[in-house]
């Protein structure tokens, strides 16, 4: 099946969706990597407030180039590689309510519990395909903890069809990245 | 002339980041005819943004990786001395002209130098060889690929077939994290640091292009169907493409080791040169 969402979106609407489906997006996406994961988790345990809410947006696991003449310009922006992110996901959901993290190459066991746990869903864009991504965005709404570097900062983005970004992990379990990575590995243990 | 040689660098690693080489391209292209459904709409995305950033003269990844360079170098080149400092002086001003993501992270405190320099980056492999030419290249090298890079030192006694068991494995458990459809880089023998230097220096090669050893051409055929038969697909999301070529190096070994290196190309696999003669001209290669 094939999705357009518009964000914020409710528990029912991500339930819907099962993995392998294919999703565009509308909306605000927020880039987050490590360090902006790590950050957020610690001001939540000690009661600061954050500087976006991350229960009505999407996560994209992004580090962006780009580029500022008189406002900031993407110059490219594909997803980065989630796994790093499985350190924090779970949290992160758990605490933040978000429903769409999007990134490249797939999430574990922990995240695909929070997804289930708490009605959210991962999603991949073509990993590197990172002019195709900055044609989707049509405006930068703004930029917090910069401090952390270009790659790493919280970039605030307006897409128009975000996609199509793949389903692997939905809110009923199922994680198909998981599942091929299994099968590989036993395959590969059998090869030689 | 440090300045000219700086200009070249920079628009060295302009050619790579935007202009995919055409033996990567076609693979990926080949690829894509052959896929179906999730596989085949990953390939055409992909190459589409090739397209787009070849048009745009956009780098095709925002991760516009780690400069790398590797240079062959005349004994009689008269720019020599001169080289490293215009490499630095290159990257500098590639990272604001084209624009590069500022890559280089302090280990330490963390902190982001800005402008793609700092301890050993960029990082300059060097070789030397007759004449007064030069020779450049540049690998600027993404790191969810780099990330997939491994060491093992086998046991002799596990021989070739140890080898290769060890490559399937540990591609297999990588997945789609080092963006496939991939190419391997594998360095057998020597130590552990000539294994690696090996398995980087194999990701020169152009797709489809055999080592000189028949019996290691042998091994790579064999490794490359092996890795396509796990059904990793691009970009990990199931499919028949999960790399494009493996690349063997060889180094003799101690008798008590047999070390095994893995360096990874992603999709994205950058790398362009060029030659620069004693006169101080500059000619591209691709």
């Amino acid at each position: 099946m094939e999705y357009r969402l518009n964000l914020p979106v409710g528990r029912e609407e991500i339930e819907r969706i099962k993995a392998g489906d294919i999703i565009y997006v509308n909306g605000i996406v927020v880039t987050a990597r490590d360090e902006a994961h790590e950050r957020a988790l610690e001001y939540f345990r000690e009661g600061k407030s954050l500087p976006v809410d991350f229960s009505r947006v999407a996560v994209y696991h992004c580090g962006p180039v780009m580029k500022k003449n008189e406002e900031w310009h993407v110059i490219a922006a594909g997803p980065t590689t989630s796994r790093r992110m499985e350190l924090f996901e779970y949290d992160f959901i758990k605490n933040f309510g978000t429903r769409i993290i999007v990134g490249k190459g797939g999430m574990g066991e922990k995240t695909a519990k929070a997804c289930r746990e708490y009605g959210a869903i991962y999603a991949a864009f073509t990993g590197g395909a990172a002019v195709l991504a900055a044609n989707a965005i049509k405006k930068v709404k703004g930029v917090e903890w910069l401090d952390l570097g270009m790659p790493e900062a919280l970039w605030i983005f307006e897409v128009e069809n975000f996609g199509p970004l793949v389903v692997t992990i939905d809110a009923h379990g199922n994680n198909l990245t998981e599942e091929i990575k299994n099968k590989a590995m036993e395959k590969a243990s059998s090869i030689f | 002339m440090k300045d000219k040689i700086a200009e070249a660098i920079a628009d060295l690693l302009f050619r790579a980041e935007t202009d995919l080489s055409e033996d990567v391209e076609n693979a990926l292209r080949k690829a894509m005819e052959e896929e179906e459904g999730i596989a085949k709409a990953t390939l055409s995305n992909i190459l589409k943004n090739v397209e787009l950033a070849r048009e745009q003269g956009k780098p095709m990844c925002q991760d516009t990786g780690t400069p790398t360079f590797f240079i062959k170098v005349g004994y009689d080149f008269p720019y020599r001395h001169i080289l490293k400092e215009a490499i630095i002086e290159g990257v500098k001003l590639a990272t604001k002209k084209i624009p590069l993501r500022p890559n280089a992270v302090d280990v330490v405190t963390g902190k982001n130098s800005g402008d793609n320099t700092g301890h050993h980056i960029p990082y300059i492999h060097w070789d030397f060889m007759a004449g007064d030419e030069c020779y450049i290249t540049a690998m600027p090298k993404g790191g969810g690929s780099e990330n997939a890079s491994a060491l093992k030192m086998l046991k002799p006694g596990e021989g070739m077939k140890g080898v290769k068991k060890f490559v399937v494995e540990h591609m297999a458990m990588m997945g789609g994290d080092p963006c496939p459809p991939t190419v391997v880089g594998v360095g057998i023998g020597g130590g552990g640091d000539i294994a690696m230097e090996l398995a980087k220096k194999a990701l020169l090669r152009k797709i489809g292009e055999r080592s000189h050893d028949g019996e290691i051409a042998k091994v790579e055929e064999e490794l490359l169907s092996a890795l396509n038969s796990l059904g990793i697909g691009p970009m990990g999301l199931g499919g028949k493409t999960t790399c494009l070529d493996v690349h063997i190096e060889i180094a003799h070994r101690h008798p008590a080791s047999l070390p095994v290196g893995i360096a990874v190309q992603c999709w994205a696999n950058r790398r362009k040169s060029i030659k620069i003669d004693g006169g101080g001209n500059i000619w591209n290669i691709d």
